[in-house]
C-alpha cells in the first residue's frame, strides 16, 4: 500500500530539457493546463444571449456576479478594474481544488511552489500599485496614524514584518488546507481496510469528509480572493 | 526511546494546537448564533464574515494536522 503522501508525487509525462535545465511536462502541469483550458472554454462558450441564456451562461454569470459583489464590497467602486485579476485567481484555484476531488486526479494546489507563485503575484502587484498610487508616500503605510511617535521603532518593524509575511501566510493557508484535507481522506480510507468488518463506519465518515472537502475547496478559493481584495484596498486607501 | 515511538509522540504533540482552534471555532459560531438571535435580518451579512473567520481559524488546525502527517509518513 502506498503512503498517504504518495498522491502528491510529481511524475514526468514528457521528459524535456533545454541547455541542461530540466523542463519536463509533469502531471501537475497537465492538470494546470486542463483547468486553465476548462476555464477559458467555459467562459468563451458561455454565450451572450439576453432572452434565452443557457445553463453554462447562467453558471458563468453567477460566478462573475459573485466576484463582482466581492470586489464591490471589499475594494469599493474604484476596484472595478481588478475584477479580471480576482476572477481569474478565484476560478483557477477553484478549478484546481475541484479537479483534485476527482479520484486519481492530481491536486496541483497542494504544491507549495504553485500557491506561493500565485501569492507572490498578488504581493508584487499590491506593492507596485501602492508605489504608483502614492509614490514615496506609500511608506507611511508602515506607521499607523494616531500612534504615539515614541512607539514608531517598534510599530514600523511589526508592520513591515506583517506586510512581508502576507505572501507566506496566503500561500501556506491554501497549500496546507488542500494537502491536509487530501491526506486525511487517504488516512481515513486506510482505516477502512485495517478495521475489517467495522470498516463501514469509516466509509460513512469518509463520505462526510468528502462533502466537507468540497466545501473547503470552495471556501479556500473564496478566502484567497477575499484576502487579495483586502490587501488591494489596504494599499489603495492607505489606512 | 526508539525513533518510531518518538515520531508517534511528536505527531501527537503537534496536534495540541487543535485545543486553541476548537475554542476559536466554538467562539465564532456562538457569536454568530447570538448575533442572528438578536437581529435575524443581519443573517445574510454576518454569515459570510463568519465563514471567512471559520476558514481562517480552521487553517490553523490544518497546519498542525499537516505537521503531524509529515512527521508520521515521512
Amino acid at each position: 500500500m502506498h503512503s498517504p503522501l504518495h498522491q502528491f508525487e510529481i511524475e514526468e509525462i514528457f521528459p524535456f530539457s533545454i541547455g541542461g535545465i530540466d523542463l519536463p511536462f509533469t502531471n501537475a502541469a497537465l492538470y494546470m493546463a486542463l483547468s486553465a483550458l476548462a476555464i477559458t472554454l467555459m467562459v468563451m462558450l458561455s454565450g451572450r444571449s439576453i432572452e434565452k441564456p443557457g445553463i453554462l451562461q447562467i453558471f458563468v454569470e453567477k460566478i462573475f456576479g459573485f466576484i463582482h459583489n466581492l470586489v464591490d464590497e471589499n475594494i469599493g467602486p474604484t476596484g472595478q478594474k481588478y475584477i479580471p485579476l480576482v476572477f481569474s485567481l478565484f476560478t483557477f484555484i477553484l478549478f484546481g481544488n475541484l479537479f483534485g476531488m476527482i479520484p486519481y486526479a492530481y491536486t496541483f494546489t497542494s504544491q507549495i511552489i504553485l500557491t506561493f507563485a500565485l501569492a507572490l503575484v498578488v504581493f508584487i502587484l499590491i506593492t507596485v500599485i501602492g508605489f504608483i498610487k502614492h509614490g514615496f508616500h506609500f511608506f507611511s503605510y508602515f506607521m499607523p496614524p494616531g500612534a504615539p511617535i515614541f512607539m514608531a521603532p517598534l510599530l514600523i518593524v511589526i508592520e513591515i514584518i506583517s506586510f512581508l509575511s502576507r505572501p507566506v501566510s496566503l500561500s501556506i493557508r491554501l497549500f496546507a488546507n488542500m494537502m491536509a484535507g487530501h491526506t486525511m481522506l487517504k488516512v481515513f480510507s486506510m482505516f477502512t481496510i485495517s478495521l475489517g468488518v467495522f470498516g463501514f463506519s469509516t466509509i460513512i465518515a469518509t463520505s462526510v469528509l468528502i462533502g466537507f472537502e468540497f466545501m473547503i475547496a470552495f471556501l479556500q478559493a473564496y478566502v484567497f480572493s477575499v484576502l487579495t481584495c483586502l490587501y488591494l484596498r489596504d494599499v489603495i486607501e492607505l489606512h | 526511546m526508539d525513533i518510531g515511538a518518538a515520531k508517534m509522540i511528536g505527531a501527537g504533540l503537534a496536534v495540541i494546537a487543535l485545543l486553541g482552534v476548537g475554542i476559536g471555532i466554538g467562539n465564532i459560531f456562538s457569536t454568530l448564533i447570538s448575533a442572528i438571535a438578536r437581529n435575524p435580518e443581519a443573517k445574510k451579512d454576518v454569515f459570510g464574515v463568519a465563514m471567512l473567520g471559520f476558514a481562517l481559524t480552521e487553517a490553523v488546525a490544518l497546519f498542525a494536522l499537516l505537521i503531524s502527517f509529515l512527521i508520521l509518513f515521512n
